[in-house]
């Protein structure tokens, strides 16, 4: 489905990460997610290992790092908390550079970023290699309630439909001489957003009478996405038990 | 023989009390194509939505290729009723073509492997066939507008009905559509304020204004009589004349 439904996050290929069924990535980036964060806070090499079976999975996906790099930068506004956490956390403090700094904010600190940093990039891998449709279709084969795949799915069309709308609005102000610079000059953006919600609203009604009349009753039919077989399941799931071996072997040493 | 659509009577009021349609009828047989001409708020759209079931009639009645619109009936009315609406993003929803084209049958019980062939067949007939994989958004109008019709063809339906097809068409898309549109071989209801589009491809007219039918005959015939047109807001677009 390469031309499908093109997206920043995504990077088409034909990797073998690629050609996995969508709903196995789900569950094997999911698995991940949850080892990494299990893992305790001050077993630093297991990070280490978190990161280089990310590795591993990125050579396998061809994705290259500066790639991956750019879109992890997503996480940059939770890293400010991170970062501010020595500074003002309470109890015994050490001193680094001059500065007096909470070694339990440092750890937290540690904490935050070190299983942000992870959990951003075991995502952005499973956005790099799956198209958003089959993410969606992934999700309903794994028995989300269909109203959340319905959501999902009007959301992934239409947030192109009202983003192109918004910028012909957008266009229409600037080309009467809209120019604010201040935030009183604000006042006709605000109220286009408003517009562009009820036109959003209406359309939202016309949608669903397009969905009625072609026979929709309240749930989706189920587009036959074909089952993983049981050999594709095991290799699959190898990051993952390895993620949570990680995660269990820090217990084990600690 | 059945008729492929027949209203008799057919009222309706809005919930706010404003009445929309005093009693219509209309008869359309197998194979015909009429267009359905009316200035705005002439209660065009109101007779469609009443044709597939959304509206229920204050009075009167409706049937489709014999059945009668009824709530038991709804989803065979609803399959056999193919609306195109005017604006192809309200009617394509899904990530691309194919699965959109997929959507009505699949409501309709299509199951593989026929509704894959379903879909091709829908597709080839509008000559669309490259963009299943396509998202929506990356059609141009005339394409997307050709898409639309396709997520009805693989219905199979006894009637197309179409709101208003030419609108935002450039004029090889207009007639690129027109050209599929005759070589469908449906009957068909064309819900139109192009009058020259009417004239191409419906050899007869029906007019509604003030929610009653005030003319039914060959659309030249119609188109021919300015007093007529004049009276119910309708016009040729400028330089045209018919004798």
């Amino acid at each position: 489905m390469g031309a499908g439904h093109a997206h920043a996050l995504h990077r088409p290929g034909d990797s073998v990460v690629h050609r996995l069924p969508a709903h196995v990535k789900i569950v094997v980036a999911f698995v991940m997610v949850l080892a990494v964060v299990a893992t305790p806070r001050d077993a630093f090499a297991v990070f280490g290992l978190h990161f280089l079976l990310l590795v591993g999975i990125w050579v396998a996906a061809r994705i290259p790092p500066g790639w991956l790099a750019a879109r992890a930068l997503i996480e940059a506004p939770f890293v400010v908390l991170a970062v501010l956490l020595p500074f003002f956390a309470a109890g015994p403090r050490t001193e680094w550079c001059g500065m007096s700094l909470s070694v339990d904010g440092l750890l937290a600190g540690w904490n935050i970023l070190v299983k942000g940093t992870l959990g951003v990039l075991v995502s952005v891998t499973l956005a790099a290699t799956t198209p958003l449709r089959d993410l969606v279709s992934g999700l309903s084969r794994l028995r989300v309630p269909s109203m959340v795949c319905v959501i999902a799915t009007l959301m992934l069309r239409y947030l192109e439909v009202i983003g192109a709308e918004a910028r012909r609005m957008r266009l229409a102000r600037l080309s009467r001489g809209h120019d604010p610079r201040f935030v009183w000059q604000l006042g006709a953006t605000v109220r286009s957003v408003g517009a562009l919600f009820l036109r959003s609203y209406e359309r939202g009604e016309r949608v669903h009478l397009a969905m009625l009349s072609r026979g929709y009753t309240g749930t989706m039919p189920a587009f036959t996405t074909a089952p993983a077989s049981a050999v594709t399941w095991s290799v699959a799931l190898l990051p993952a038990v390895a993620g949570v071996l990680l995660a269990a072997s820090a217990y084990w040493a600690w | 023989m059945t008729a492929s659509l027949e209203v008799s009577g057919l009222a309706f009021a809005y919930p706010d009390g404003h009445q929309a349609l005093f009693g219509v009828d209309l008869r359309i047989e197998r194979g015909e194509r009429v267009a359905l001409l009316g200035p705005n708020g002439a209660g065009k759209t109101t007779l469609v939505l009443h044709l597939n079931g959304v509206h229920r009639p204050g009075a009167g009645r409706v049937a489709v290729g014999g059945l009668e619109v009824t709530r038991e009936n709804l989803q065979e009315i609803r399959r056999r009723v193919g609306i195109v609406f005017q604006d192809p993003d309200d009617q394509l929803f899904m990530p691309t073509v194919g699965d959109d084209v997929a959507f009505g049958p699949a409501n309709f019980g299509v199951t593989e492997p026929e509704l894959s062939l379903r879909v091709k067949e829908a597709l080839d007939a509008v000559g669309v066939a490259d963009l299943a994989d396509r998202s929506p958004m990356h059609l141009s109008g005339g394409q997307r507008r050709r898409a639309a019709l396709a997520t009805v063809l693989a219905c199979d339906p006894e009637i197309l009905v179409l709101d208003e097809p030419s609108t935002h068409l450039d004029p090889v898309a207009r007639r690129e559509l027109a050209e599929v549109l005759l070589g469908l071989d449906r009957t068909m209801l064309m819900v139109t304020h192009d009058l020259p589009y009417a004239l191409q491809l419906c050899p007869r007219s029906v007019v509604i204004d003030g929610g009653v039918v005030v003319a039914d005959a060959p659309t030249r015939e119609i188109l021919a009589d300015p007093d007529f047109l004049a009276a119910h807001r309708l016009e040729l677009p400028f330089g045209f004349a018919l004798g």
